[in-house]
């Protein structure tokens, strides 16, 4: 075992290039992903080590070559189709909706679309509403799809290679604030596994179930609470579409108490989904109700401290826990 | 694949049956949907049948067909099995998608046919990752992509376009312009009704022919698909051709004279080519009789085959969802 200290964007940049260099059938496509080195940097170099075909730069038309990802799927390669930002994939519902997602139920099974979409979400960066939200949880709503939040390096360069081998549309969607955040990485770590939430951190009084760039709020969260003599569990979603149903069922059942952390907004979110199942499954073993923590309802302000006090905060978690016990 | 068209007797015959074949194929499926045989939506293909038989005429085995969701004439023409379609329709396992496409999504994966499309507009961009893949894996396939000409307002024509153009892909582009967007007339709902001067301008080759005539379509076709093969680039087919029925079966037709429809009967391909045929001595009265005979023969069977096809059981809702297997 051999542990380093890379960013995440260095993670999603070694995933990329282990991807490229296997496999000749791997390809990405994307804006600027090719001569501008990639809007976060992440294919930085590549186009001058694979070229413009393996390389390809797109124009804007989200539609149009998120399709052509879809169509050369089918036709036997293995695109990574990157879309700069969620907000822009909305250029693309169509075919990520009507086609990636239906082809296989439609054709009877025959044809599979074995597409990789990955995408910027979420806000922190004072890029206003066209470029900071988070509607992952959209995503999630539609069966045919595959969801993945990579929080960790481990994930954000593992996932990939697992999505890769997905006979099924797999969209990843990266965090925005956590391309700078820097952590150690075995080496050694490969393939992770798309379909199973993870316990980061274990604890007898509180679930905290996120996904993505709240992991590390909910942490933080984790810490305070302990001080305050509260023991919070912290689970990773990582896959959205499946749930880890049981995993988020196992962990309230052992806590009593579900704290939701969702950075889509709370109406119609997933964090909505979550408190259902919880409702449907793990009634009787709650202590109080589900609370959740989301986004507050408005398109995300420009200015750093209103959209700061849009998004869900470490403090927000901590008086969400706190208020559970405090009633009790 | 040679660009002339040698129009000997049995090509002549071949596609006049072809065409008979789905004329005939529509026809009875629009009885089966008044008798509740066939629901959902049902777009006939009738007096288009000249485009979808000459462009398959035009192509190989191993060129990929996208297709719309008026699309029983192209499947067929394709080569789709006859009774598979039928079955397709019934919503039967037995069909060509086990039933879970109906009339507006036909697939083959032999045949190498991504049909129906429901979304106009939206197999284009997925035509030309299929002709990326062909390219880049090294097949000497094209794919073809068959629209109509309300495809031709949204922007994933002109995505597309301009995709398949810039980098250099072999697509064909099939606009099967019958003059109608569901009820809007293309004077009324396009700026430019010569749709190939669109395309023109996405600086590939653009040609019109007449859609009508299948011997047109055919040498239009052939020239067209040597084109991509031989170039690497895309070409663009604009056939003008005319529906004879409604757009749907549920569609009432308030927006166009029975007489404007009545002219352009004048033109129909079904009567045509035979007295076409005839005038050059490739036919006669009996041969158009046989293959009458031949196709309702065919027919019979598909309906048969239809008929005594199962419904998928309740069980397996959730098949196909997922290639794999989920939590």
């Amino acid at each position: 075992m051999n542990e380093r200290r890379i960013t995440y964007r260095e993670a999603l940049r070694e995933g990329l290039l282990e991807a490229l260099r296997t496999d000749e059938r791997v390809l990405l496509i994307g804006e600027d992903v090719g001569r501008y080195g990639g809007t976060y940097a992440v294919s930085k170099g590549f186009f001058d080590m694979f070229g413009a075909d393996r390389i390809r730069d797109a124009p804007l038309s989200e539609s149009g070559f998120v399709g052509a990802g879809i169509g050369a799927a089918i036709g036997g390669l293995r695109p990574i189709v990157e879309i700069m930002t969620v907000n822009f994939s909305l250029l693309a519902l169509d075919q990520i909706v009507n086609n990636a997602a239906t082809l296989l139920h439609m054709s009877g099974g025959q044809y599979n679309v074995p597409v990789v979409i990955r995408m910027t979400t979420g806000a922190g960066r004072q890029l206003a509403a066209q470029h900071s939200h988070s509607l992952e949880g959209w995503f999630a709503h539609i069966p045919g799809l595959r969801i993945v939040t990579p929080a960790t390096l481990e994930d954000a360069r593992g996932m990939l290679w697992t999505a890769l081998d997905d006979p099924d549309p797999v969209l990843i969607f990266e965090h925005a604030m956590l391309l700078n955040r820097e952590d150690a990485i075995d080496d050694e770590v490969g393939a992770v596994d798309l379909d199973h939430a993870v316990i980061r951190r274990p604890g007898r009084d509180v679930s905290l179930i996120t996904y993505g760039g709240m992991l590390f709020k909910c942490l933080d969260a984790a810490d305070i609470l302990f001080n305050e003599g509260i023991d919070a569990e912290v689970l990773d979603l990582r896959s959205l579409r499946p749930l880890d149903e049981s995993a988020i069922i196992a962990s309230v059942r052992r806590t009593g108490r579900a704290v939701i952390v969702d950075e889509g907004w709370r109406s119609g979110s997933l964090a909505g989904e979550i408190s259902a199942r919880l409702m449907e499954q793990a009634f009787y073993d709650l202590a109080c109700p589900v609370a959740r923590v989301c986004t507050a309802e408005i398109p995300i302000p420009y200015p750093t401290h209103l959209e700061q006090a849009a998004l869900p905060q470490i403090d927000d978690i901590v008086a969400a826990c706190l208020e559970m016990f405090h009633d009790q | 694949m040679s660009e002339k068209i040698h129009l000997d007797h049995d090509h002549a015959h071949h596609l006049m049956k072809a065409m008979l074949r789905i004329r005939r194929f529509e026809e009875k499926c629009a009885e089966l949907y008044s008798g509740g045989k066939i629901r959902g939506f049902l777009h006939l293909y009738i007096g288009e049948e000249a485009v979808a038989v000459g462009v398959m005429e035009a192509i190989g085995p191993q060129d990929t067909v996208v297709a719309t969701y008026r699309e029983h004439g192209q499947a067929l023409a394709r080569g789709v099995p006859m009774t598979a379609v039928m079955a397709e329709m019934y919503g039967k396992v037995e069909g060509c998608c086990r039933g879970r496409g109906g009339s507006m999504h036909i697939f083959d994966r032999e045949r190498q046919f991504l049909g129906g499309n429901a979304i106009v507009a939206g197999g284009l961009p997925v035509a030309v990752g299929l002709a990326m893949a062909h390219k880049q894996l090294g097949r000497n396939a094209i794919a073809v992509c068959f629209f109509g000409d309300g495809a031709v307002a949204e922007g994933e024509f002109h995505e597309s376009m301009n995709l398949a153009s810039l980098w250099d892909l072999p697509v064909l582009f099939v606009c099967e312009n019958n003059l109608y967007a569901m009820g809007s007339a293309i004077e009324r709902v396009q700026a430019e009704p010569e749709l190939h001067k669109k395309a023109a301008g996405y600086a590939m080759v653009a040609e019109r022919v007449d859609g009508m005539d299948v011997i047109a379509v055919e040498a239009a076709a052939r020239r067209a698909a040597e084109t991509v093969r031989t170039s690497g680039k895309p070409y663009f087919l604009e056939c003008r051709t005319y529906r004879f029925r409604a757009h749907s079966m549920f569609d009432p037709e308030l927006y166009r004279e029975k007489a404007e429809v009545e002219v352009h009967r004048q033109r129909d391909p079904l009567t045509v080519f035979p007295a076409f045929m005839k005038e050059c001595h490739l036919a006669n009265d009996d041969d158009i009789a046989r293959f009458e005979d031949e196709v309702a023969r065919e027919l019979d069977e598909a309906v048969a085959f239809a008929e005594a096809g199962h419904w998928e059981p309740i069980a397996d809702l959730a098949r196909d969802l997922y290639r794999r297997e989920t939590l």
